[in-house]
């Protein structure tokens, strides 16, 4: 029958849940309109503003373009399960002590992807600004921070402390 | 969007037989192009069969000395592979020139290798779009045409096609392999692509319910003396205006073999033969690499708002190979 709901799991920032989609249904709108968590934001719906990035089994991605059927069993992380503890993420820190955003709309967003892209420059991959591509490990530039964080806008126009923001989480990582 | 059904297969001949059965069906990878154009009514599949988990996600030694790129390896892991950079960098450099990094940790090979073009018009289910609805007309032939084709265009489309990857792949000689309902067969990615002629809504040679599973890379060669360069308009995050992939030879400042493909400027990848043929055997100096570049782009025929491109294009040609000669 077509758009015969479909039955899946999500573990959501540590908590199962267990629900039932349509299987148009993106995991933005299951995190949001079915589960009540509010931190990936709907921006442009269209993939273009990452305002709705999450880590989907550890990697950054846009929720609003991945189908919640098509990942059933999934782990998912938004902002909201980045702090442990009762202690906020160096990330989240980092954006508070250099006033990285206006409105605020498109943070979550920013940081969850900072968050993941950290993780991808440890492992050493590559971007299009990173002079030796068979290098072993990447610096954090600003450069190298501007272009891995592309896929986030801000129409504030924060970026003047996103990327000092970014920076410092990344240089207070690699001395922890 | 339209509903549709989920269906996931056990494995890829389940997928094919599937969606054999089901002419209005796609099959979905990452889905970043795929469900977008579903929320625009662009695509209206009635069925959707989820193939992301069926192929290999896998990059392989083959006996020959090249490598096989599993159809789920992701665009993130395919630029990171270690042989890619090295031996490919021009493929590596290709895919981190597209997307963002959040979709290209979704995108698939096989679905970049499919992604539909970014003409404004397909995009927009109000205006007439012979590839989006044949029959209808083209509204770029006479509208809005700065983003579009400069070779092999038809009056019935002047899209491109959007893919940096895939025009690396094509510089490389590419192989894609494919399994459809009559069996399993291997494409060069050349003949892969189509231009649009008369049947702009075909994108590809496939058939219906052939699936994409592995792009084979053919020994590396001197495609480790290869690169990508991309124009856009803005630094980073968006299509091609046009680019460039090239792999070049030289031996005593002689050009003994090339490979040049361009994006942005056609219905596919377009391999710039006439450059090539050009250059084979000339001095590695910037006169040659003009004239290969305006030589290839005599053949070029602009519309009304992209005339730009054929300049750049030049342009872009002739400071890649410079740049893989080591005379900048």
């Amino acid at each position: 029958m077509w758009g015969a709901a479909v039955e899946i799991t999500l573990r959501v920032d540590g908590r199962e849940h267990r629900l039932a989609v349509d299987p148009r249904t993106t995991l933005l709108d299951a995190l949001r309109e079915r589960l009540g968590i509010y931190g990936p934001k709907k921006g442009c719906d269209h993939g273009q503003c990452g305002t709705c990035t999450v880590l989907l089994d550890g990697i950054r991605v846009n929720s609003c373009l991945a189908l919640a059927v098509a990942h059933d069993g999934a782990e998912i992380t938004t902002a909201e399960g980045l702090a442990s503890g009762g202690e906020l993420h160096p990330m989240q820190t980092s954006f508070i002590s250099h006033d990285a955003l206006q409105c605020g709309y498109c943070t979550p967003g920013q940081i969850v992807s900072a968050v993941g892209m950290l993780e991808e420059a440890k492992a050493g991959w590559p971007s299009e600004v990173t002079r030796d591509t068979g290098a072993e490990d990447v610096s954090l530039t600003d450069e190298e921070i501007r272009e891995r964080m592309s896929g986030n806008l801000c129409r504030c126009g924060a970026y003047a402390n996103i990327v000092p923001a970014i920076r410092e989480a990344a240089e207070s990582a690699r001395l922890r | 969007m339209k509903p549709f059904r989920y269906d996931r297969a056990a494995d890829i001949a389940g997928a094919v037989a599937t969606l054999a059965g089901e002419p209005d069906g796609m099959f979905l990878a990452g889905g970043t192009n795929l469900v977008d154009l579903m929320k625009l009514d662009v695509m209206t599949p009635d069925v959707l069969v989820d193939v992301r988990c069926l192929t290999s996600a896998e990059i392989e030694d083959l006996p020959d000395g090249g490598l096989r790129i599993g159809a789920a390896v992701t665009n993130s892991e395919l630029a990171a592979d270690r042989k890619i950079r090295s031996s490919y960098p021009v493929l590596s450099q290709a895919v981190l020139a597209g997307a963002s990094g959040q979709l290209r940790n979704l995108a698939t090979t096989g679905g970049n290798l499919l992604q539909r073009t970014r003409c404004v018009y397909f995009y927009d289910t109000t205006t007439p779009c012979n590839k989006r609805e044949p029959g209808t007309g083209c509204s770029a032939l006479e509208g809005c045409n700065k983003d579009h084709a400069i070779f092999g265009a038809s009056r019935q489309c002047v899209a491109t096609h959007p893919s940096d990857m895939a025009v690396a792949m094509t510089a490389l000689d590419a192989v894609v392999r494919v399994q459809g309902p009559s069996g399993a067969r291997a494409i060069p990615i050349t003949e892969l692509y189509r231009l649009p002629n008369q049947e702009p809504e075909r994108d590809t040679t496939l058939d219906h319910a052939e699936l994409i599973t592995a792009v084979d890379l053919p020994p590396p060669g001197f495609s480790s003396n290869s690169r990508y360069r991309k124009a856009r308009e803005r630094a980073s995050y968006a299509f091609a205006l046009v680019s460039v992939a090239a792999a070049v030879q030289v031996r005593d400042g002689v050009v003994r073999d090339v490979r040049i493909a361009l994006g942005g400027v056609a219905h596919k990848p377009w391999r710039a033969v006439k450059a090539e043929e050009a250059l084979r055997g000339w001095p590695a100096a910037e006169e040659s690499f003009r004239a290969a570049a305006e030589a290839e782009l005599e053949g070029a025929a602009p519309l009304r708002d992209n005339a730009y491109k054929v300049p750049l294009a030049a342009n872009l040609m002739t400071r890649t190979l410079l740049d893989l000669s080591g005379q900048r």
